[in-house]
């Protein structure tokens, strides 16, 4: 829809419901009657204000085209083009904006506006659908009469197993206001069809995951970092290890959008930690064309494919957060996505020094994938309050866990090499009098996250690593 | 009333092409055997390479640098000039 021009001179937006319109109403009465060039709009009784020929603006275009928020607004208006506004009732203001030193001497000073009726939230996403709705692209698909459009949606093969909300064109263009990013603006190039993703087939994708509209430049910065050469989703889609893309979120937007970092962390109950992870793998089936049993190839996958994200909990955390330990600056919103299978658990319930703890924890991680398996793929460990506690009292840092840990992780090649232990699968018996870091520098990714009781921690397994396969990748979020 | 939802997918023309008739016979052609970068790809390839020599094919080895990823669009334009066909090696 075109915008609606403004007239020349005055232009006065009102609505009859508004008590500080109605105090107003005699001074639009004064203005007409002084042969001002006036035009005022009602927005809900036409014959309103009295003594005045009102615009009714009836489908409130001229109000959404002209971001009225408030009524009464005073707007002057010179070749076509907006040059002052102001809003509500304030008398000296209207006195020097009109030239009418006596304008509304008999009225109170100073009344507030009220709310414009484009902006009221029962109308406001209908408003968007119909003066925005052809910002966007996406084809539109109609949806019968008879059709239940949750079954409509199964039916056309865009939904990952579990029911999506339709993307109809009010819910897309409310989750948009989400982010200041263009619609038509390409976020990515999504494997693997290798399709050039917009701001608007994200958001379309985010409505379908359950997404609320804050959340949606989490999803924007998880579709970018995901969809790369380094980070290899077609890969990480096409093999069949159990592996899908596992989303760490730092940064205050984890609690700007209500994130859960605490008890079941890494399970459901959570509307953001469950639907940005959702979203995107919905972009990845739905834009990029991955599917299981297409170019998903996953022997047995695994339930986080289905989405899986998760916030750190900065705020307990002994150590600087993830994204800061991976370069990015203090206080950065920023998503890191990693190639991972479920998590596990480790029990320790004896440890009481960090050193007893740490031969546990590095137990653990050799488990990954297979404890004669060193190098190949790197692990997220997840430490949450009571195993985090010995190291906070101990003062260990981030990086003197990791170090501790990879000195408990350097194994002899007599235990990896094939037939060692009496297991077939190993290293070549090259390896025998040598010694294998089991992870790669940099291999295992910290996190602290958790409820407040329970001695475990968790790891989450990672996919072939480096160039081989998938980098993890950290990525900032941007409004 | 109808319900309109916007389409989440990619809205793709795939655009489709015949496949090339088979050869009846491998005389005088170059086969490219590519290996993926699996451990063992190697050895069935160098069986394949064997039997092709012995029949006397032309044969063009070529390997993606990791089988984690797409051939490089190099490497694919390398094997589509030199090569009439081309045996891939997927299997650990």
């Amino acid at each position: 829809m075109v915008r609606p021009s403004l007239p020349d001179g005055l232009v006065v937006v009102v609505k009859e419901e508004c008590e500080t319109c109605r105090t107003v109403a005699p001074v639009l009465a004064e203005l007409a009657k002084a042969g001002e060039r006036l035009t005022v709009y009602t927005q809900d009784d036409p014959s309103f204000p009295p003594g005045v020929d009102a615009l009714h603006d009836g489908d409130l275009a001229v109000s959404w085209h002209h971001d009225i928020e408030t009524v009464p607004t005073l707007i002057r208006v010179v070749d076509g083009v907006e040059t002052e506004r102001t809003v509500g009732w304030d008398r000296d203001v209207w006195q020097t904006f009109t030239g009418y030193d006596d304008l509304g001497v008999e009225l109170p000073a100073f009344r507030p506006g009220c709310g414009s009726m484009s902006v009221d939230p029962f109308l406001v996403d209908e408003l968007r659908a119909r003066f925005s709705g052809s910002l966007l692209k996406s084809r539109r698909v109609e949806i019968a009469d008879a059709e239940d459009e949750l079954e409509a949606l199964f039916d056309r093969g865009w939904t990952d197993g579990l029911p999506v909300v339709p993307p109809t064109e009010e819910r897309v263009l409310r989750m948009l206001e989400g982010t200041t990013r263009a619609p038509d603006e390409i976020v990515a190039t999504v494997p693997p069809d290798l399709v050039d993703v917009t701001v608007e087939k994200v958001a379309v994708n985010a409505v379908m995951a359950g997404c609320r509209p804050e959340y949606l430049p989490v999803v924007l910065a998880a579709v970018e970092a995901t969809c790369n050469n380094e980070f290899n989703i077609h890969g990480v889609l096409a093999t069949t290890m159990p592996v899908g893309p596992v989303l760490i979120v730092n940064g205050p937007i984890r609690r700007a959008i209500g994130m859960n970092s605490g008890v079941n962390v890494l399970g459901q109950g959570n509307r953001a930690n469950s639907t940005i992870g959702r979203a995107l793998q919905l972009v990845i089936r739905n834009v990029g064309g991955g599917r299981p049993g297409g170019v998903d190839r996953a022997a047995h996958g695994n339930p986080g494919k289905v989405g899986f994200c998760f916030p750190e909990d900065e705020e307990g955390s002994p150590w600087t957060p993830l994204a800061e330990w991976r370069g990015m600056a203090p206080g950065t919103n920023a998503v890191t996505v990693f190639p991972g299978e479920g998590p596990r658990c480790i029990v320790d319930q004896k440890a009481r020094t960090p050193e007893d703890l740490c031969a546990s924890l590095a137990v653990g991680l050799r488990g990954i994938h297979h404890p004669k398996l060193p190098l190949g793929f790197d692990a997220i460990l997840i430490v949450g309050p009571d195993h985090g506690r010995l190291f906070a009292e101990a003062g260990w840092s981030r990086d003197r866990v990791l170090e501790e840990l990879n000195a408990r992780l350097l194994i002899p090649g007599a235990e990896l090499v094939q037939g060692a232990g009496g297991i077939v699968e190993g290293l070549p018996e090259s390896f025998r009098d040598q010694t294998v870091p089991m992870f790669r520098p940099g291999g295992i990714l910290l996190a602290y996250a958790g409820g407040g009781a329970g001695l475990f921690s968790a790891i989450i397994g990672g996919w072939a690593n480096g160039d081989t396969g998938s980098k993890p990748i950290t990525r900032e979020i941007t409004p | 009333m109808s319900r309109i939802v916007l389409d989440p997918t990619g809205e793709r023309t795939v655009e489709t092409r015949e496949r090339l008739a088979r050869p009846s016979s491998l005389e005088g052609k170059t086969v490219g055997l590519l290996d993926i970068s699996k451990p063992r790809g190697n050895i069935f390839l160098d069986r394949l390479e064997h039997r092709l020599t012995e029949l006397g094919v032309r044969v063009e080895r070529y390997a993606k640098p990791t089988f984690t990823k797409p051939a490089p669009i190099d490497l694919r334009h390398e094997i589509a000039t030199k090569c009439d066909l081309v045996i891939e090696a997927l299997a650990d």
